[in-house]
């Protein structure tokens, strides 16, 4: 999901360190089952992506291993007036290519990163201003107070604006361009690693940077990415000792990884809620065998399917345990009040009935959209939720594709065109009001409101709520306020929550790597002994 | 991959079913175990597909009968097993045994339904292209040169791609059965056409046929009645080797992701998923579909094989 | 013989127009191109901007031939996913895929020959009957799970091979190669059995036939009468004119092998084009599957016309055969 990255502030960055020789020395193999397609920043927003480039390019802001926001190309920023944010920028920071970083690169990435081929304008409000004051202090000024302007900054990498320029890579590559796009190709970033090499599909090379301005707490010479799509060819490539770090580690391989003797696996809670959507917004549902009427409408029809759901056999057969059943759209580690909900039993008998009571006694038909290789275990989860479904009399029809298929139907861009689908979410900027917003939100057929909210779920109270939520600056009686708001969103059974998975890497023995919640990888903390 | 690869057919003169009734073939087949028990492989096998909801123990579609808790359980011998499922249960709960006669329905169903469409499709233009020649045979014989260069998993990924971009996103059921018999059926009808091609442009000129044109018969007729029962015997060679070749190709395309619904798996979709599995102790998820796989195409293959060999009275 | 040359290349022009005509119509109507390329938030102007930039707009006969010069001059636009040229990124992967389908197919020769010589000359012997009988197993057993068992047994069991990829490659400039290095040969060996089990199970079965289809003939029986060894007939002429037919069909097969090489090089993640051609269907990025397609005809139409004139060359009366459908 276009979610991006996540805040935790518990699960701690794991960190593994086990004793072997090696005479592979400083080289790191890492694959992951996506490829890395554009070395462009600002081409995709995907969480792999966005990680892997941040060894490359830096935000003005890091999070660390903990997710907590730490300064990185900005040293420390301060509110001058309520609308406007000023930035003091790192000196002495080089680009790859010996230019100088500048509060100009700040302002021609704030501009590029706002352009029409750009895929994370999310990062800064649309009219926003970005005003250069000095070599290293920027502006940013807002229409409204912003108490939460930078919380996705440290995905906002910072480009050179004259490599840009002089490379013709000025505005994002976009799929539109009619020639090669250089900066999906190149990469000019002021991180910790270089890009020796570059093929998409196939390997990318990275080596140190020497002219890094931070510390380096790893001491690896070379990195070799490698994607390999296939489970049991990523799983087998690391039991035979071909990689030393992969991820993710299918579920069930993982008691494999561990019992092997040279490889550990580590797992560790993910921010990530899986759950279910349905179509609220339309007057007949698609894909069903009701007609001129929607059932999930019908907020009983929507409790009966949550009451349907068994999480519990989810979480010991499909997840194997690895994963924490939820309540709440958001992960309980980003949101204080969340051991106040509970989630609803369940309870088949309770569900036919309210079924019944809705007038679908004799249970409906539905067709049901699911990615097959973006969550853990998508497809598996999907399946079980259509036999559970089938328990009330539901029919489910299931239609599970690879992610690029079904983002392209369930999205905006595809007209939402779905009744009931399985989705995942992360808030970019670790905080509810993202939830609260982009899956929410009221939203016109057009997607503007809530642009996530692919259900069209709409009560005008949550979007109040939410924009006072935006503005208030006082931590207590924001949560307060966010606590009211999922109050009413679960009151309406606005989604069924399942759970937040787990992260499951798998790494060589020897290999000490710094897990992050937010399924990241940070090279820069990576040794091999 | 044969679909380039003229199988070693005879061209023989008389009829298949007339050399059957010399009892040749039926000679041969008392004479060969290799062909009697792929036959009796073979027979099981269908009679499994064909009778499936009845003397399967779970009906696998049925998913209010399906329970995740009884998921992942072993086989009834291995330790942890459950007496009601004999050979074990899938990630979601099914009954292996249940899945594999349900599945073994669908491959064998998509297997003949593709030979069916190859061997129609094939023989037809065959047979006009024999026995019309001139341009028709041209454009026919381009047409299958042209067919040659896409190979069957290729076709199947475009016809597939293709339905996917039009329908915006995978069909139903129907949709991938018609998907699959389209592009794997495509993919053998050249092999039916050289070879009743061939033999027409034999047959055409034989005295009878010659005799039927001059008492004024309808071209079409003639075809159908003296040229057709003798080009029968090969063509039936092709499409007993093709079933099997169809039956593998189904369970590579659902690799691919082209295929039938999860919900319904076929024999080649119930190894995908047990592929997912290969690491983790749950052999019997792959193992058990797999092997009935190789057991049925081995056995359709030998049935092949010794058919050929039964038909082509100059191997013996 | 020029009439004949030049009649096959107009045939292999034709079929290429063909091939040209689908592609050009998959890659122009499946799915609009425009909705293909923009976000959601481009307006219709901007989008009927784009479609003129494009020469959407343009009749078809126009596009189309201005599709057929694009190709000619290998450009067939830009990839969807990876913003690149899809000539650069074919040809990036064209050497992975080359090396795994023309070794894999030598492979299943020098074994499969050599088998079905045994089984042609010696039918019922037992070696003869397991040959054939095992040779099965080739093609009862879906491709994918063959690779995999290789894995499992041979990297992760025993771990002699690597599991994935071309291990190191020497770039040579226009092509990269895994043949100059110890790595890329261990590399090679797991990819390029599982490939060529299919082949091998062929070869040896159309060489088994042809053998026995060849001993029956009138000149081994003079051979035979003239007294000649019983090896000299064998090797010397039977297999001599066995193997002609089992050549040309392997060289012919060598698109079909490329094609299935899609399958070996997901198992594997063996970098080739198979695998840019998988992800490009799984992402529909039209680019890549049309030029794949075109691609993949390009080399059988020039293998089958090398091998027709080939066949020219070395016997003129074969035209004749071959005019007629093999």
């Amino acid at each position: 999901m276009k979610s991006g990255i996540a805040v935790a502030l518990a699960a701690a960055g794991l960190s593994v360190t086990l004793g072997a020789t090696d005479m592979r020395a400083e080289t790191l193999r890492f694959a992951f089952q996506g490829s890395l397609n554009s070395l462009d920043p600002y081409t995709l927003n995907e969480t792999f992506t966005l990680g892997m480039l941040g060894n490359v390019y830096e935000g003005l802001t890091r999070r660390g291993a903990n997710l907590e926001i730490m300064p990185a190309l900005a040293t420390k920023w301060e509110v001058v007036e309520p609308t406007r944010w000023r930035f003091h920028l790192r000196q002495g920071v080089k680009f790859a290519n010996g230019n100088d970083f500048t509060a100009e690169d700040v302002a021609f990435s704030a501009q590029r990163v706002l352009d029409e081929g750009s895929d994370l304008k999310t990062r800064l409000p649309a009219d926003v201003k970005v005003e250069v004051v000095d070599d290293h202090t920027v502006d940013f000024i807002t229409s409204s107070p912003n108490p939460i302007l930078y919380y996705e900054w440290d995905t906002w990498y910072i480009m050179d604006k004259e490599w840009a320029e002089a490379n013709d890579a000025v505005a994002p590559t976009t799929a539109a361009d009619l020639t090669k796009g250089y900066a999906a190709f190149n990469a000019n970033g002021t991180g910790a690693f270089v890009v020796e090499s570059h093929e998409p599909g196939v390997k990318t090379v990275l080596k140190p940077n020497p002219t890094w301005w931070d510390t380096r707490n790893s001491n690896l010479t070379e990195v070799i990415f490698t994607p390999i799509a296939s489970n049991a060819t990523r799983v087998a490539a690391l039991l035979s000792g071909d990689i030393d770090f992969m991820y993710p580690v299918p579920t069930q391989d993982l008691k494999r990884v561990e019992d092997n003797a040279e490889t550990e696996a580590l797992v560790g809670p993910e921010l990530r809620t899986i759950f279910l959507g349905m179509d609220q917004m339309r007057d007949e549902l698609l894909y069903s065998d009701v007609k001129g009427k929607n059932p999930f409408k019908d907020k009983r029809v929507r409790e009966a399917f949550y009451h349907a759901i068994d999480i519990e056999a989810i979480k010991q057969k499909v997840m194997r345990g690895l994963s924490t059943p939820s309540a709440l759209m958001i992960s309980p580690f980003l949101f204080t009040y969340s051991d106040d909900f509970k989630r609803l039993d369940y309870n088949p008998e309770g569900a036919k009935k309210l079924l019944e009571e809705a007038g679908y006694g004799d249970g409906f038909e539905v067709g049901m959209d699911c990615p097959n290789d973006r969550y853990v275990n998508d497809e598996a989860i999907c399946q079980a939720v259509t036999a559970m479904l089938a328990k009330i009399g539901v029919k489910v029809n299931l239609n599970a594709q690879p992610k690029a298929l079904y983002f392209a139907k369930v999205l905006a861009p595809g007209g939402y065109d779905t009744s009931f689908y399985l989705l995942g979410w992360t808030p970019g900027s670790f905080d509810s009001w993202n939830v609260l917003h982009n899956l929410h939100g009221c939203r016109n057929e057009a997607g503007d409101g809530g642009p996530f909210n692919l259900g069209g779920y709409c009560n005008p109270k949550v979007d109040d709520l939410a924009n006072q939520i935006l503005v208030e600056t006082d931590a207590d009686k924001r949560n307060q306020l966010i606590k009211q708001a999922y109050e009413l969103t679960t009151g309406d059974v606005a989604y069924v929550p399942l759970h937040q998975q787990s992260l499951a890497w798998g790494v060589r023995k020897g290999v000490s790597v710094v897990q992050r919640a937010d399924n990241q990888v940070m090279l820069y903390h990576i040794n091999i002994e | 991959m044969t679909d380039t690869v003229p199988p070693n057919v005879p061209t023989g003169t008389k009829s298949w079913w007339q050399r059957a009734a010399e009892s040749d073939v039926l000679y041969s087949f008392r004479r060969s175990w290799l062909a009697q028990v792929s036959a009796v492989v073979t027979f099981v096998f269908v009679f499994m597909a064909v009778f499936a909801p009845w003397i399967a123990p779970f009906d696998p579609y049925d998913l209010s009968q399906v329970s995740l808790l009884d998921s992942l359980l072993p086989p009834v011998w291995a330790e942890g097993g459950d007496p009601r499922f004999l050979l074990g249960t899938d990630d979601q709960g099914r009954d292996i045994l249940s899945t594999i006669m349900y599945g073994a329905r669908i491959s064998i169903f998509v297997g003949l339904a593709s030979v069916l469409f190859a061997g129609i499709l094939g023989v037809s233009l065959g047979l006009l292209s024999g026995y019309l020649g001139g341009a028709v045979d041209a454009v026919i014989m381009r047409l299958a040169d042209i067919q040659l260069t896409f190979p069957a998993i290729l076709i199947a990924l475009l016809i597939d791609g293709i339905a996917t971009a039009v329908i915006g996103g995978k069909g139903d059921a129907f949709t991938a059965y018609a998907v699959l018999t389209l592009s794997i059926g495509l993919s053998f009808w050249v092999q039916y056409a050289r070879t009743v091609r061939g033999s027409t442009l034999v047959e055409k000129n034989k005295e009878y046929v010659q005799a039927a044109r001059i008492i004024g018969r309808h071209p079409l007729s003639i075809m159908i009645r003296h040229v057709l029962p003798n080009v029968m015997g090969p063509v039936l060679v092709i499409a007993t080797i093709n079933l099997a070749l169809a039956i593998i190709l189904e369970a590579t395309l659902s690799f691919l992701g082209v295929g039938v619904p999860v919900t319904e798996p076929s024999l080649g979709t119930l190894i995908r998923i047990g592929y997912d599995f290969l690491f983790s102790g749950e052999w019997w998820i792959t193992f058990f579909p797999g092997l009935a796989l190789a057991i049925l195409a081995l056995a359709v293959n030998l049935l092949g094989d010794w058919l050929r060999d039964a038909l082509n009275p100059k191997l013996r | 013989m020029l009439a004949f040359i030049l009649r096959r290349l107009g045939q292999a022009a034709i079929v290429m127009m063909a091939v040209a005509l689908l592609a050009f119509v998959m890659f122009r109507f499946v799915g609009d191109p425009v909705n293909q390329m923009v976000g959601i938030e481009t307006s219709l102007e901007e989008r009927e901007a784009l479609r003129e930039r494009l020469g959407l707009n343009d009749p078809p006969v126009e596009q189309f031939l201005r599709f057929v010069w694009n190709a000619a001059n290998f450009n067939f636009g830009i990839s969807y996913q990876f913003k690149a040229p899809v000539s650069e990124l074919l040809a990036s992967r064209l050497p992975a895929t080359l090396e795994l389908s023309i070794i894999s197919a030598l492979l299943a020769l020098v074994v499969g020959v050599p088998m079905g010589v045994y089984a042609g000359l010696r039918r019922d012997a037992w070696l003869s009957r397991i040959f054939l009988t095992v040779s099965l197993m080739g093609v009862a057993l879906p491709t994918f799970l063959i690779g995999i068992l290789l894995i499992y047994v041979f990297s992760v069991l025993l771990g002699w091979l690597p599991s994935f990829g071309r291990g190191q490659t020497v770039d040579l400039g226009f092509w990269t190669t895994g043949l100059l290095t110890i790595s890329g040969w261990k590399s090679l060996i797991l990819p390029v059995t599982t490939l060529a089990l299919f082949q091998l199970t062929l070869i040896m079965r159309l060489v088994r036939a042809e053998m026995m289809e060849v001993l029956r003939t009138d000149f081994i029986k003079f051979a035979r009468a003239r007294g000649l060894q019983t090896r000299a007939i064998n090797f010397g002429h039977a297999l001599k004119n066995a193997l002609v037919p089992v050549i040309t069909i392997t060289g012919l097969q060598l698109g079909s092998v490329i094609a299935f090489a899609i399958i070996t090089e997901t198992v594997f993640q063996w970098p080739g084009m198979g695998l840019l051609f998988l992800q490009a269907v799984q992402n529909v990025d039209i680019p890549i599957m049309s030029a794949y397609l075109l691609l993949i005809a390009f080399l059988f139409v020039a293998i089958n016309l090398a091998v027709d004139l080939l066949y020219f060359a070395v016997d003129p009366r074969l035209r004749i055969t071959r005019a007629a459908g093999h």
